[in-house]
C-alpha cells in the first residue's frame, strides 16, 4: 500500500481555482519530484498536504489514515514535516534549540517539572541534547550549535531547517525548493545529503524542485503541475521526455 | 562528549547570567537594611522599597509576555489589580480571624491565583488576536476592571456577605458590619505586612521561575510560535495551549506585584494612576527601556523610573518635565542607532548588544 494517497485534492480562492483534481499515490521510501511552471501551485499541494491551507476537495490519505482538514500540529503528529520556499527558522533561538524544539513531541516533561527543575528536566534535556546533536551531526552542523539560527549562512539555514524537519520523526518529509539559491556545488552537496538522509532516517520524499539537474539525478518519480492541474506523472524519464512536459515546462 | 561540554558550558553562561542578578539583588537588599538598621534612610526612600519590587514584579511579568510570548498586552496593570483588591479583601475579612503570618500566604495566594484566573479568561478570547489588536483589547480589559472595582461595594455582618454595584445603602448591612470595599473609596485598613524582606524573596522568586521558564521545554515552544507561528505548527507545537500558559504565568506574576502593593499602603483605590493605563503603560515602559526579553533590565528600569521623581520632589513644579527628558534621553541611549554606533566605538556595551557581538564572534 502507498504511504501517502491524495485523490481529487481541490482548493479555489474565491473565483480562483488554485488546484484542481490532483492526484498522487507515493510509495513508501520513494523520492518522488513535483515540479511545474512558477505559479502552477506546487507550494499551494505542499500546503494543503500539511494542514495550512483546509483543501475545498478531495481526501489525503496518510499510511491508511484520513488527515484531510486536520490541523497542521496534528497532521506533523500523524507524520509529516516540511521545509519552506523562505526559511523560515526560529531565528532568535540557537541551532541546537531548533532541532530540539522539533523533538518537542517525542521528548516529554511537564511545565512544572521545567519550572521547578525536577530531576527528570535534567535527564529529560540530556537526553535531548544527544539526540539534537546526534540528527545535527548527519549534517555536519552539530560544530554551529550554539550559534544562533539566524547567523548561520544561508546554505547551513536550509539544511538547519530539513534537520528541524526530520527531528520530528516524519514518516514523510516534504521539502520546497532545497536547492534555491544554491550554487552547483552546494546543490551536488544537497543531492548527496537527501540520499544519505533517505537511508538513515527511513524517510519518504517529496520535493519541490527548479533544478532539472537535482531533479533527474535523484528522483524516481515525477508529478508535473501546470496551471493547477497534474500534466504529466510517471517514471521521471517517461515524464521528462514527454512532449507536454518540454512544451509547457522545461523548453524545446 | 567534547561537544556536549562545551554545551554544558553554554547553559551555565545565561545560568552566570541568573546568577549575577541575583547576587547584585542580594547585595542590594543587605545594603538598603544595614542603611535601614543605622537610621540612613530617608522615610521617602524607605517608603519606596517595596513598590520598586512590586513594579519589578509587574515589570517581569508583562516581560514574559512581551519578549517571550511576542504579544504587546497594554492590560497589565488589570492582572496588578486583580492582585491586589482580592488579596486585599481577603486579609481584611480575615483580621483577627486567622493569625498573621498564614493570613499573608494564604492572601498571597488568593491574590495570585485570581490574577492567573483572569489572565487565562482573557487569554482564550484575546489570543486569538494579535499585535495592535490584541493591545487595544487588553487595554480595555484593564479599564473595565479598574471601573467595576470603582462601583463595588461589598461588605459582611452576621447575617454573610452583602453585595452591591449602586451604593453603601443598598448593601443593607446591619450596624456593627463591617465594609470591606467601599466603591472609590477602596480598601481601606489592609495589614500593611508586605516588608521590603518578603518582597526581596518574591521577586527572586520570580526571576528564577521565569527563567527556569524560558529555559524549559515549554518556554522554547513559546518562543518558537513567537519566532515563527507557521513553522511551530509544521513541526506539531499546539499553538493556543502555549500562548494560553505563558499569558496566564504572566498575569500571576503580575498578581503577586499586586498583592505586595496592596499590602503595603493603608488605602487602596483603583485610579488611573494606579491600576489604570497610565499604570499599564508605565510598567511597559519599563519593559521596554530596560530591553525587552531582559528580566534584569526590567527590574533595573522599574526600580530607577520609581525612584526618580521622588528623588525630582524638590524640583517642584519642573519635576515631571524634568522626568520626561530624562526619559527620552536613557531610551535615545539604550536604543537609538547612532548612539548604539558611538557606544560601540567607545567600548559602552549594555546587555543586548553585549550578546549581539558575541553570536556574530561565534559564526566567523
Amino acid at each position: 500500500m502507498s504511504l501517502l494517497e491524495v485523490t481529487n485534492l481541490g482548493i479555489s480562492f474565491g473565483g480562483l481555482r488554485a488546484v484542481d483534481e490532483f492526484n498522487i499515490s507515493i510509495d513508501k521510501g520513494q523520492l518522488y519530484g513535483l515540479i511545474g511552471p512558477n505559479g502552477a501551485g506546487k507550494t499551494t499541494v505542499f500546503n494543503m498536504l500539511t494542514g495550512i491551507y483546509k483543501p475545498t476537495d478531495g481526501k489525503i490519505f496518510l499510511d491508511g489514515v484520513d488527515i484531510t482538514g486536520k490541523r497542521t500540529a496534528d497532521i506533523n503528529k500523524a507524520g509529516i514535516a516540511r521545509t519552506f520556499q523562505n526559511i523560515r527558522l526560529f531565528g532568535d533561538q540557537s541551532v541546537l534549540d531548533n532541532v530540539k524544539i522539533g523533538l518537542h513531541n517525542s521528548f516529554e516533561y511537564s511545565t512544572a517539572t521545567g519550572i521547578f527543575r525536577l530531576p527528570k528536566y535534567f535527564a529529560t534535556e540530556k537526553k535531548m541534547d544527544e539526540r539534537a546533536l546526534e540528527i545535527l551531526s548527519v549534517f555536519g552542523l552539530d560544530k554551529d550549535a550554539d550559534v544562533l539560527a539566524s547567523n548561520l549562512p544561508y546554505g547551513k539555514q536550509r539544511q538547519l531547517e530539513i534537520a528541524r524537519a526530520l527531528a520530528t520523526n516524519p514518516k514523510l518529509l516534504l521539502l520546497d525548493e532545497p536547492a534555491a539559491g544554491m550554487n552547483p556545488n552546494e546543490t551536488k552537496d544537497l543531492m548527496n545529503t537527501i540520499a544519505l538522509i533517505r537511508k538513515e532516517f527511513d524517510v519518504t520524499i517529496l520535493l519541490i524542485e527548479h533544478d532539472m539537474k537535482l531533479v533527474s539525478g535523484i528522483c524516481e518519480k515525477l508529478t508535473v503541475l501546470n496551471f493547477g492541474r497534474v500534466l504529466s506523472q510517471g517514471e521521471t524519464s517517461t515524464v521528462l521526455n514527454d512532449p507536454e512536459v518540454i512544451k509547457a515546462y522545461l523548453g524545446e | 562528549m567534547k561537544k556536549i561540554n562545551k554545551l554544558a558550558l553554554f547553559a551555565n553562561k545565561s545560568n552566570q547570567r541568573l546568577f549575577t542578578t541575583i547576587s547584585v539583588i542580594v547585595v542590594l537588599y543587605v545594603l538598603m537594611t544595614i542603611l535601614d538598621g543605622t537610621g540612613n534612610l530617608s522615610s521617602l526612600m524607605k517608603g519606596l522599597l517595596v513598590p520598586v519590587c512590586a513594579y519589578s514584579l509587574v515589570a517581569v511579568g508583562l516581560n514574559l509576555c512581551v519578549g517571550y510570548l511576542g504579544e504587546l498586552s497594554l492590560g497589565h496593570a488589570g492582572f496588578m489589580c486583580v492582585g491586589a483588591f482580592t488579596s486585599a479583601f481577603f486579609s481584611k475579612a480575615f483580621v483577627g480571624v486567622i493569625p498573621d503570618v498564614p493570613r499573608f500566604i494564604l492572601s498571597l495566594l488568593i491574590g495570585t491565583a485570581l490574577a492567573a484566573l483572569f489572565g487565562f479568561l482573557i487569554a482564550i478570547p484575546v489570543l486569538r488576536l494579535s499585535g495592535d489588536y490584541l493591545a487595544i483589547v487588553t487595554l480595555a480589559f484593564g479599564e473595565i476592571i479598574k471601573n467595576v472595582i470603582n462601583v463595588l461595594y461589598v461588605g459582611v455582618d452576621s447575617k454573610g456577605v452583602h453585595f452591591s454595584m449602586k451604593d453603601m445603602m443598598s448593601l443593607g448591612m446591619e450596624p456593627g458590619g463591617k465594609i470591606i470595599i467601599n466603591g472609590a473609596q477602596g480598601i481601606t485598613g489592609t495589614p500593611r505586612q508586605s516588608t521590603f524582606t518578603i518582597s526581596v524573596i518574591l521577586l527572586l522568586l520570580a526571576i528564577v521561575i521565569t527563567f527556569n521558564f524560558v529555559n524549559s521545554r515549554t518556554g522554547r515552544a513559546v518562543k518558537a510560535i513567537r519566532d515563527n507561528q507557521i513553522a511551530a505548527e509544521t513541526v506539531g507545537l499546539p499553538i493556543t495551549k502555549y500562548k494560553l500558559i505563558a499569558f496566564t504565568l504572566s498575569a500571576a506574576i503580575a498578581g503577586v506585584g499586586g498583592v505586595l502593593y496592596a499590602h503595603n499602603i493603608s488605602s487602596l483605590t483603583a485610579t488611573t494612576n494606579t491600576f489604570g493605563y497610565n499604570m499599564s503603560i508605565m510598567i511597559l515602559v519599563y519593559v521596554v527601556l530596560g530591553g525587552i526579553g531582559s528580566f534584569s533590565g526590567s527590574i533595573i528600569a522599574a526600580t530607577i523610573l520609581t525612584l526618580l521623581p521622588e528623588m525630582l520632589r524638590g524640583l517642584s513644579n519642573y519635576r515631571m518635565l524634568i522626568y520626561s527628558v530624562v526619559l527620552i534621553m536613557l531610551m535615545l541611549f539604550n536604543w537609538a542607532p547612532g548612539i548604539l554606533k558611538w557606544r560601540e566605538a567607545h567600548g559602552i556595551k549594555n546587555f543586548k548588544s553585549i550578546l549581539k557581538s558575541k553570536n556574530t564572534k561565534e559564526v566567523q
